[in-house]
């Protein structure tokens, strides 16, 4: 197609306004991190590591990470197996109501995080008469990150195909060893390109969290919220938020790559 | 057939929801031999070697394999193995490893299976290949680690699916050759599906010719060849020109259906021999082949015959609106069913 140099210089415009619009912000969160004003006031006064410091040795907010990151880690877990397996089934096999089971699966991606939120509270307190607390939030955040690695996963075994499985149990391998020796080497990546895309999103899940939490377990996206507005911790917010942004580009990027490395 | 038959398919019937796929094959197949099943796509002949190999359940019927029923044990219990067309090869192994597999999960000790599977790539002419990936091979030489994956593990019967659908002509006929090679040096039943007749014909012991999930015609190469047994066969197994019975009592003056096989027609300069069908007709179309020209005619009746004629010293040329007279010998007229 040709573009006309005018056209181009538009479209260049465009796609820089767009760029910075979406990453300027972040820099100011970074800058703010090292900032002498306790208000985030603009542009920064000075630099200092105060804030990095008393972010690093703040028990809140460090329990606030590690609650993140199990609570990230064991949804995933919970993701990959129940995700792997509906793969399989939806897949592999046929069945009576196969196309509902599979609209069914992605649907929680979809529906809005706050009607996720009250239905789950309501289904844990009021109807099972769950405690609110770490399995509550876990069980609400597998609930989405199950679709991401079931999209990774059934879209590699329709690439794959079936013939590699049968090669292999043709060659005398059961089940489970062609599982083993032919399936998961070739869906190893989309597994894991599936399960890091799940950990970032249950790592700053807010809206189902804060329905699904109770009062004793606080993830760090909660910590944020309850902490931006408080005189003095500003900075320190600005801090996890940095923390956040890298333990949250680090999975993301290394997925994006894994999956294109893929794509021959 | 004398003694247990390798492969015994009794009453093989196999249907996807409405359509019958496979409809009530018996066949034998005898130990050692190049069996071919040909047939055009859809006839059910890939079908048939699926459920050999048991990656498919028949609707009704039973596979027997040396004597033994194996219609319900799956693919890894039966001794069979396939060469696919795709090849199948798994991309995360190297050769070595993919020619391995079957003797690795069989619990051969890792020394032991690398030799065995070193040998079988020597087999089909590919040593010092072991360690490349299959992406690093070329079409024919990943149909040869797919023989060498398959023939490893030893298999009483080894099925191929159009494993050289995929390889250019020279390719082609080279692996014919191989093929046929291996097979008679291994003394294992060859199982072999395709879609080509002349490849049918190269390779066979015997040819089963399968249409619309049957056995339509079933013999050696010569049989299908000579004596083709319905008008589908005459035409699906090289080309013939086929008579029905009102047809050849008019022009031939003969009684019922046959076919007759280009080359078995002359176009006669001068007088017919004695003893053969003279008939005129019109040249309608000529087509040059190289060493024959295939020269369309239409009878004076109207029906329109193909002859083939040799390309030799004698020939005279023959054009398009000739009128020639044509010499039919009627001891190679085949009667159809």
């Amino acid at each position: 197609m040709r573009i006309t140099p005018l056209t181009k210089t538009a479209l260049w415009a465009a796609a820089g306004f767009v760029l910075v619009f979406i990453y300027a912000p972040l820099f100011v969160v970074v800058a703010n991190s090292f900032s002498t004003s306790s208000t985030l006031a603009w542009p920064p006064p000075g630099f200092t590591t105060e804030w990095w410091v008393r972010a690093l040795t703040n028990e809140a907010a460090l329990n606030a990470i590690s609650t993140s990151v199990i609570v990230a880690l064991a949804s995933t877990f919970v993701a990959l197996l129940l995700g792997t397996a509906l793969s399989f089934a939806l897949q592999r096999f046929e069945f009576f109501g196969k196309s509902t089971v599979n609209l069914l699966v992605v649907l929680p991606i979809a529906l809005p995080g706050i009607v996720t939120g009250i239905a789950l509270n309501n289904a844990f307190k009021t109807i099972m008469g769950v405690q609110l607390g770490w399995a509550t939030i876990i069980v609400a955040h597998a609930t989405f990150c199950v679709v991401t690695v079931f999209n990774n996963v059934f879209a590699r075994l329709r690439r794959v195909g079936t013939s590699l499985e049968e090669a292999s149990s043709d060659l005398g391998a059961g089940a489970w060893t062609t599982f083993r020796l032919v399936t998961f080497p070739q869906i190893r990546s989309a597994l894991f390109a599936g399960g890091l895309l799940s950990f970032a999103l249950s790592f700053d899940e807010i809206i189902v969290t804060t329905f699904t939490a109770g009062s004793g377990v606080q993830t760090l996206p909660i910590f944020i919220l309850d902490n931006m507005f408080r005189p003095n911790q500003a900075p320190i917010v600005a801090v996890i938020a940095v923390v956040m942004i890298l333990i949250a580009i680090v999975p993301i990027y290394v997925a994006q790559r894994l999956t294109s490395s893929d794509s021959r | 057939m004398s003694g247990t038959p390798a492969i015994r398919l009794t009453g093989l019937t196999k249907s996807f929801g409405s359509v019958t796929a496979v409809d009530g094959v018996n066949l034998d197949i005898a130990p050692g031999e190049f069996f071919s099943m040909l047939g055009p796509s859809g006839s059910g002949k890939t079908t048939v070697l699926r459920m050999i190999a048991g990656f498919e359940q028949p609707t009704s019927g039973t596979v027997e394999l040396f004597g033994k029923d194996v219609t319900a044990d799956p693919p890894f219990d039966r001794d069979v193995n396939t060469v696919f067309q795709d090849y199948a090869l798994f991309p995360h192994m190297s050769v070595l490893d993919n020619v391995a597999f079957g003797l690795r999960v069989r619990g051969v000790g890792a020394k032991e299976r690398a030799a065995t599977a070193r040998d079988a790539l020597a087999l089909v002419r590919l040593e010092g290949y072991g360690d490349r990936t299959p992406q690093q091979l070329s079409g024919g030489q990943r149909q040869r680690v797919a023989l060498a994956r398959a023939l490893v593990v030893e298999p009483k019967v080894l099925l191929l699916d159009e494993p050289l659908g995929a390889l250019d002509l020279k390719l082609r006929e080279q692996m014919q050759v191989e093929l046929k090679d291996i097979q008679r040096r291994l003394g294992i039943t060859f199982i072999f599906v395709t879609h080509d007749q002349e490849e049918a014909l190269t390779l066979s012991d015997r040819i089963a010719v399968f249409n619309e999930g049957n056995i339509v015609q079933l013999g050696s190469a010569e049989d299908v060849y000579r004596h083709p047994a319905t008008p589908f066969v005459a035409n699906f197994v090289g080309s013939s020109t086929v008579f029905t019975a009102e047809e050849a009592k008019a022009i031939l003056g003969t009684k019922g259906a046959c076919s007759l096989r280009p080359e078995h027609i002359d176009i006669v300069r001068g007088k017919a021999p004695a003893g053969t069908i003279s008939l005129k007709g019109t040249v309608f179309e000529t087509i040059f082949l190289g060493a024959s020209t295939r020269v369309i005619v239409d009878l004076d009746g109207g029906k329109r015959v193909a002859v083939l004629e040799q390309n030799d010293m004698s020939t005279k040329e023959t054009h398009r609106g000739d009128t020639v007279t044509v010499a039919i010998h009627p001891q190679f007229l085949s009667t159809l069913a």
